[in-house]
């Protein structure tokens, strides 16, 4: 049994924590370096995650993150779990977004299962899908800004989310772990005033998102805060395997709506935003953008809802053909990936679910680097990470 | 009636705080007290209408100088310090001396009260209502009779803030 | 021996008692300064605010003071004791000292110093003693770094705030809070037309004095370091929160009486405006008709009661007002007149400084400690060194020509001289946004 603690990717040293008392000790004069605990209990951490920071005086030379706070073993549930059993598990993992999750798990099974959702249920899925990438935004827009100092972003956005939540709520009864997809296409109908209530929000949506800007983005003390802040290149990023806005804001155009269409994206048009520094305020510009964006893809789609099932003919009992799939989507926060591999039993043999905040989080080190401990918080707000997701 | 009550008050409050200062243990006490002595000091001023002074005093003594101790007090290892002796051997010797110093003054103040016309032991008192407003006729005199000693300190204080910060000056 | 007592006393009752109105109130007041600051958080986040405690939340500070005056008092094991129980007591004391020499009307006023600005200012900074010494006595290394930063702001932005003062007294000539007041009312103008720059300056530096955003940093909750209040809990917190906002409230009194003319009604002189007059009465009725208005609305029966009681108290203050604007010159009642009304123009001015203390908390997000300290040294410091000359030029431009000066119109030489400042600071907040972000890659350490 190899030594679980100091494996892995990064020597672990734990017994570090001892040598914190004594270097927090050294006098305030004479320090070198003293290493700090932030989290994993921490306002501003986003939920679970322990970063270890090592100052010199103010500036940070290195730091380290520790996670598994919430890991809940998702992963080995699901080879016991038959396929329809596991789909409310992945609502939990990133839980701000839970319709993409779910959306990215479906269509991972129906592609395993080599059928396809009706077109129907593929345009739904879609409205929901931007619906919740909306709300996804909108929950990092309050909690970034909030962080940084700015008080009232966050209840104009919650307000804004509450009424994406409420259509979740009128389509499938729960706000947030939602379980809204099925394998196969949709289990409810839409009811009767989604393609109302949806254009009603959007129409409403594009003046809110002026609203957010006037109060953030030429703000002299925002750009000053986000500006040059948690700089990374897309080389970097590339590397690193960064995805989302993270890598949009670099300057590198992928987009997984785009690059391999799922659902009904190859049907509208949108814009990619891309940044071009790689930078805090890249990131915050890319992903209002984005909410910009996802509105347009929402009115399109409610133009033209085809009739027809809902479902595909798939049985009660599934049973995919053994094999494997490796099946990925855009997600809020960057490229969601659920490689499944089947043994022909009701039960997958193995399910791997990519996270994006886990691949993302890697870029942490390389953007605090030589920046003051007052953006380490601004950073973990800008990487836009939910530990549900990156612990599993 | 009221004059002698607050002399009399903040003399021994001054008098108190400054045997305090020399005499406790930690630090951060000392200049504590170090403070209450300054401000014992300005409330005379207040009491012999010297307001300017008063409030000069409090803003530059305490408000600065005090300020700056206090800093340089927590920002140092101080447990080193403590372990060390607090007084040294001299004590009785410096007891003494500060005994004759006072006794000197003492008899300045009593002699010139007794109108010996000797300049040596003339202490004059300062009439208070003459010297109203006060913070003007300072403000006249420093910026015409006394310009250059006035220019003369401010050039020093510059200096010596511009070393500090070239002293201190590090990346950050 | 009661009557020569009583001889002895009588010059100092009257500063004794508004010493005790001040010490009585002040919490009070502070209290609900502190529920006005809640009540415009939720409006301005879409949201009521307190509502239950009390009708509109009215009653909530008094549930707060009660709350923390029951709580457990607790004292860090290895801390000072002496120094933790005094550090909030300094805090408190060099704010309400402040207070001594503020004139809160022509008639309230406990010390009419002959240098009353230099000792509101002096005092006031005697508050960091509080701070530092709080932060030391917690016995702990994140509340002293906390305290030292917090501190090392205000001794920072005190020097802008005290040129932002000097170019207003350039102008009053004399440093008595009274005799400023006096001056604007016979120059008829209120300072802030005549150095507007400062103004605008004292606001800034006076934000930062007073730690409130967005230079609130040292005491950020998402900060890695808490700030100096950690290890306070219960009514010891409750006495560093009553600092704060006292000094709150000196800085936006010092504010009113050097750029607002104080107690003086808009255009005092002016006898066509005299209407303004019945403006306070007419408030107070407003206020309290709206109150009555909404008595029975409330859902509660204690709170219809308590709706009722402060619709009647701002009556009982509408016939104060009223009635020395009635009664016939020369009476006792209209010889009352300029101190309560006065009084209630400077609460009304201060109130609409705080109220922009308020806005300005909920709506910028915070300044960093580094871009504060560079925004304090390199921006703020130099323009008010250059506002300083700005107005003495004014002054000496305006003077008519028998007194020595240019004999300027007064507009002019304002405009010529808020130009030349504006584009020095122009100037220098160009500067400043050249120099480079701190580095992304750490230098060689």
């Amino acid at each position: 049994m190899t030594d679980f603690l100091n494996s892995g990717f990064r020597k672990t040293d734990l017994n570090s924590d001892a040598n914190m008392e004594q270097n927090v000790e050294t006098t305030v004069l004479g320090a070198d370096e003293i290493i700090i605990n932030m989290g994993p209990q921490h306002p501003s951490t986003h939920g679970v995650l322990r970063v270890k920071l090592k100052l010199d005086g103010e500036k940070v030379v290195d730091s380290e993150c520790i996670i598994g706070y919430l890991h809940r073993g998702v992963e080995k549930i699901a080879e016991h779990r038959t396929y329809q059993q596991f789909a409310p598990y992945v609502d939990r993992m990133d839980y701000v977004a839970a319709v993409s999750n779910g959306l990215g798990y479906c269509e991972a099974i129906e592609k395993l299962l080599g059928v396809e959702a009706p077109p129907r249920a593929r345009v739904i899925r879609t409205i929901l899908t931007e619906l919740q990438r909306i709300a996804s935004h909108l929950v990092w827009l309050g909690t970034h800004a909030l962080d940084i100092g700015a008080l009232t972003p966050i209840f104009y956005c919650f307000r804004e989310r509450e009424e994406i939540l409420k259509i979740f709520e009128k389509y499938c009864g729960a706000r947030l772990t939602t379980h809204a997809f099925r394998i196969g296409g949709l289990q409810y109908e839409a009811y009767d005033e989604l393609e109302k209530d949806t254009e009603r929000f959007c129409n409403d949506f594009e003046h809110k998102v002026d609203e957010y800007e006037t109060l953030l983005t030429s703000n002299r003390i925002w750009l000053g805060r986000t500006k040059g802040i948690g700089v990374i290149s897309g080389e970097q990023a590339i590397a690193i395997g960064a995805t989302g806005p993270v890598i949009r804001a670099s300057g590198i155009q992928w987009d997984i709506r785009k690059a391999a269409p799922y659902a009904a994206y190859d049907q509208y048009k949108f814009d990619i935003p891309t940044g071009k520094n790689g930078d805090t305020y890249d990131r915050y510009m890319v992903r209002m953008e984005e909410m910009r964006q996802s509105t347009r893809i929402c009115l399109q789609a409610i133009q033209n809802i085809p009739t027809g099932p809902i479902m595909a003919r798939v049985g009660k009992v599934l049973k995919p053909p053994p094999g494997e799939v490796y099946h990925a989507i855009e997600a809020p926060k960057g490229e969601l990936g659920y490689y499944v591999v089947s043994d022909g039993t009701t039960q997958p043999y193995r399910v791997r679910i990519r996270p994006p905040s886990f691949v993302n989080l890697q870029a942490f080190d390389t953007m605090v680097k030589g920046h003051l401990v007052a953006d380490v918080v601004a950073i973990i707000g800008t990487l836009d990470i939910v530990l549900g997701e990156v612990d599993r | 009636m009221f004059d002698v009550i607050t002399f009399y008050f903040f003399g021994g409050l001054a008098v108190v705080s400054a045997i305090l200062v020399v005499t406790a243990r930690n630090a951060v006490h000392s200049a504590i007290f170090l403070v209450t002595a300054l401000l014992a000091t300005a409330g005379i001023f207040l009491q012999l209408h010297a307001e300017f002074l008063f409030i000069v005093q409090v803003i530059l003594y305490v408000g600065g100088i005090m300020v700056l101790f206090v800093f340089v007090i927590m920002l140092v290892n101080l447990d080193v310090a403590a372990r060390q002796t607090q007084f040294n051997r001299m004590w009785p010797f410096a007891l003494l001396l500060a005994l004759i110093v006072s006794g000197q003054i003492y008899a300045v103040v009593h002699y010139a009260q007794k109108g010996i016309s000797d300049p040596l032991f003339q202490v004059v008192a300062a009439p208070a209502s003459a010297l109203e407003p006060n913070s003007e006729l300072i403000g006249q005199s420093l910026f015409t009779q006394y310009m250059l000693p006035f220019e003369i300190a401010s050039i020093m204080l510059l200096v010596a803030m511009i070393g500090a910060v070239v002293m201190a000056k590090r990346k950050v | 021996m009661l009557q020569e007592l009583y001889e002895f006393f009588k010059p100092h009752l009257l500063p004794l008692l508004y010493a005790a109105v001040i010490v009585l109130v002040l919490p009070l007041l502070a209290g609900y300064v502190v529920l006005l600051e809640r009540k415009v958080m939720a409006d301005m986040q879409a949201r009521l605010g307190p509502m239950r405690v009390g009708p509109h939340g009215l009653l909530q500070p008094i549930a707060d003071a009660l709350k923390l005056l029951i709580k457990e008092d607790i004292i860090p094991e290895s801390s000072d004791k002496w120094i933790f129980w005094m550090a909030p007591l300094l805090s408190v004391t060099a704010g309400m000292l402040a207070m001594a020499a503020l004139p809160f009307g022509p008639v309230f006023q406990i010390a009419e110093l002959n240098v009353g600005l230099l000792f509101i200012l002096g005092i006031s900074s005697m508050g960091i003693f509080g701070i530092v010494l709080g932060g030391w006595a917690s016995n702990s290394h994140y509340s002293l770094l906390g305290a030292m930063r917090s501190s090392a702001q205000l001794v920072s932005y005190e020097t802008a705030a005290g040129m932002a003062v000097v170019s207003a007294v350039i102008l009053g000539g004399t440093l008595s809070t009274r005799g400023l007041v006096e001056i604007q009312a016979q120059k008829h103008v209120w300072f802030f037309f005549l150095a507007p720059i400062g103004f605008f300056l004292y606001l800034v530096a006076s934000i930062a004095e007073t730690n409130r955003a967005p230079f609130d940093m040292p005491e950020a909750e998402s900060e890695l370091v808490a700030g100096y209040m950690t290890e306070y809990s219960g009514f010891r917190w409750a006495l560093y929160f009553l600092a704060e906002y006292t000094n709150m409230i000196v800085v936006a009194s010092l504010a009113t009486i050097l750029f607002f003319g104080g107690w003086l009604r808009p255009f005092p002189n002016v006898h066509a405006l005299n209407f303004l007059d019945y403006l306070p009465m007419l408030l107070m009725l407003l206020v309290a008709g709206y109150s009555l208005y909404r008595a029975p609305k409330q859902p509660v029966a204690i709170q219809k009661m308590v709706m009722a009681a402060v619709a009647g108290l701002c009556f009982l203050l509408a016939v104060a007002l009223a009635l020395p604007q009635f009664a016939p010159a020369g009476t006792l009642l209209a010889s009352m007149k300029p101190g309560l009304h006065g009084a209630f123009w400077f609460l009304l001015k201060v109130g609409i400084y705080l109220y922009t203390f308020l806005w300005l908390r909920f709506t910028l997000p915070r300044y960093r400690f580094d871009q504060l300290m560079k925004l304090g040294w390199h921006f703020l410091i130099p323009v008010s060194i250059v506002n300083v000359f700005g107005v003495g030029i004014t002054v000496y431009l305006s003077r008519s020509t028998d007194e020595g000066g240019m004999g300027w119109s007064v507009a002019a030489a304002v405009a010529l001289t808020s130009v030349v400042t504006l584009l020095a600071a122009a100037w220098l907040a160009k500067k400043g946004e050249h120099e480079p972000a701190p580095p992304a890659t750490p230098e060689s350490v």
